[in-house]
């Protein structure tokens, strides 16, 4: 159960990204190396090991990287004993990674494009888009979970790690510009669930409180309102 | 050819990502009910399978829907492991790359191709073919690396990354058509090129993969009639 297995995880504290593989570890009982990237300031064993997307999350296990969030969680699921993340039955597991395509695609662009936006009206748009992704999920929830506490079943398994990494960064924009992207009224089962996703032990260990998450925001926007002022005064 | 229980696929024969799945079903001996839909007319059984995209390819599996090509293709690997052979690798190193390079296809590659493709302005269009040209340089390196001097992405045989790229073959052979600029190039990309060549003479291809030239003239009408929509709409 817990390795001795040489694992090291490449990561930054706010990324929802990074906070899906911690999870995924945790729950699988293993220990690592953990090293906290500064974005503004990339390593070269980041560059390296992901010369592609030169991101975080990067896993590597005996020397070997291995990139991209949902591939790493698989991969940990696939290699290591113990609790399961994905379910066990193909279909289920086939739903399981429909919805998470779902939420990489649709939800998360345009929640990171709230952030991103340069104009209101941009804004307004990527917000627009994140409120019709959720109502999808909710309804996703209603049929998934039959019930139960999370997605899977009665504990913590794939989607609600790859949504749930998300919460604390919604609880950002909440406090930041007043957008409730979960709220009681409109998606009563997701509020219940992330609820139940923030008290859990699993979530506790690894997600930051959402000061955090604003702050990382606050600089991105500095940066980026910093790179224009000096293209413009070229 | 066996089937454990009832297959059914909606596609449409333009459609890459239908194919791929055929291509999977074809590889893996399956047999299974095939459904041309109209995307103009979509049918009720695609509308109620697949409800969020309303999208090709659903498949159908004893009364349940599949939906999203990557996730259908990974679920007949696994459903039906032991119909053929397996197409994802067995080392879950190996698993992994597979699944990260078919991330990449389905992100870098088609964004890049369909900005490209659907460009309003040369300027995009510039822009949208000098990303592809990055992405495709890039895949010439992944490719490198998987097949380790070997005929396919899978090694010996074929496998999920060249199932996850070969449907989209006819489409890649006509961008230098659809959006002006050369995807396989034998000199600039000869391991792809090369690739492309073995992947086309495969009976699975030869069976599911639509002609380059009838796709070419269909996806230009469908441009000019998108592009006539869009105009209407403003006025």
């Amino acid at each position: 159960m817990a390795g001795k297995e040489d694992l090291k995880l490449l990561g930054l504290l706010v990324s929802p990204f990074v906070i899906r593989v911690r999870m995924a570890l945790s729950m699988k009982g293993l220990n690592y190396e953990y090293v906290e990237e500064d974005i503004f300031n990339k390593s070269e064993l980041l560059i390296k090991l992901n010369p592609v997307h030169k991101k975080v999350p990067v896993l590597i296990h005996n020397g070997k990287p291995i990139c991209e969030s949902l591939v790493i969680v698989q991969y940990v699921d696939e290699l290591f004993a113990g609790r399961a993340i994905l379910p066990t039955d193909p279909y289920e597991r086939a739903t399981a990674l429909f919805w998470a395509a779902y939420i990489e695609d649709k939800l998360s662009p345009a929640w990171i494009g709230i952030l991103k936006a340069k104009a209101e009206e941009e804004r307004a748009e990527k917000v627009k888009e994140t409120l019709a992704a959720i109502e999808h999920v909710e309804v996703a929830f209603a049929k998934c979970s039959n019930g139960n506490a999370f997605f899977g079943g009665d504990s913590i398994g794939y989607f609600d790690i790859v949504l749930g990494s998300f919460l604390f960064w919604f609880e950002a924009l909440r406090r930041m510009y007043g957008l409730e992207i979960i709220n009681t009224s409109k998606t009563p089962l997701l509020a219940a669930w992330a609820e139940r996703f923030r008290g859990s032990v699993e979530a506790k260990e690894v997600v930051p409180e959402a000061d955090k998450a604003v702050q990382y925001a606050n600089k991105l926007h500095a940066a980026t309102a910093a790179a224009v002022k000096l293209v413009s005064s070229e | 050819m066996a089937g454990g229980g009832e297959l059914k696929l909606l596609g449409t024969w333009a459609s890459p990502w239908a194919c791929r799945v055929r291509i999977a079903m074809h590889l893996k001996a399956l047999s299974y009910d095939y459904v041309e839909e109209d995307l103009d007319n979509k049918s009720d059984l695609l509308l109620t399978s697949n409800p969020v995209h309303k999208k090709v390819p659903v498949l159908i599996h004893n009364g349940k829907p599949i939906s999203e090509s990557l996730v259908i293709v990974q679920y007949i690997d696994e459903a039906f492991a032991s119909n053929g052979r397996s197409l994802l690798p067995s080392d879950p190193q190996e698993r992994a790359i597979a699944r990260f390079w078919a991330a990449y296809i389905d992100d870098k590659i088609t964004a890049s191709w369909k900005q490209a493709f659907s460009a309003k302005t040369e300027e995009e269009r510039l822009e949208g073919t000098k990303q592809l040209l990055v992405a495709v340089e890039t895949l010439e390196g992944a490719l490198r690396v998987c097949s380790k001097g070997k005929p396919f992405f899978g090694g010996d045989s074929v496998g999920y990354l060249d199932v996850v790229l070969g449907g989209l073959l006819p489409w890649l052979q006509g961008t230098e058509a659809l959006c002006g600029v050369e995807f396989l190039d034998a000199a600039r990309t000869p391991l792809l090129s090369a690739w492309a060549e073995r992947f086309g003479a495969l009976d699975a291809a030869k069976a599911v993969l639509p002609d380059v030239g009838r796709l070419v003239e269909f996806a230009k009408v469908r441009r000019e009639q998108q592009a006539a929509a869009a105009a209407a709409a403003k006025n």
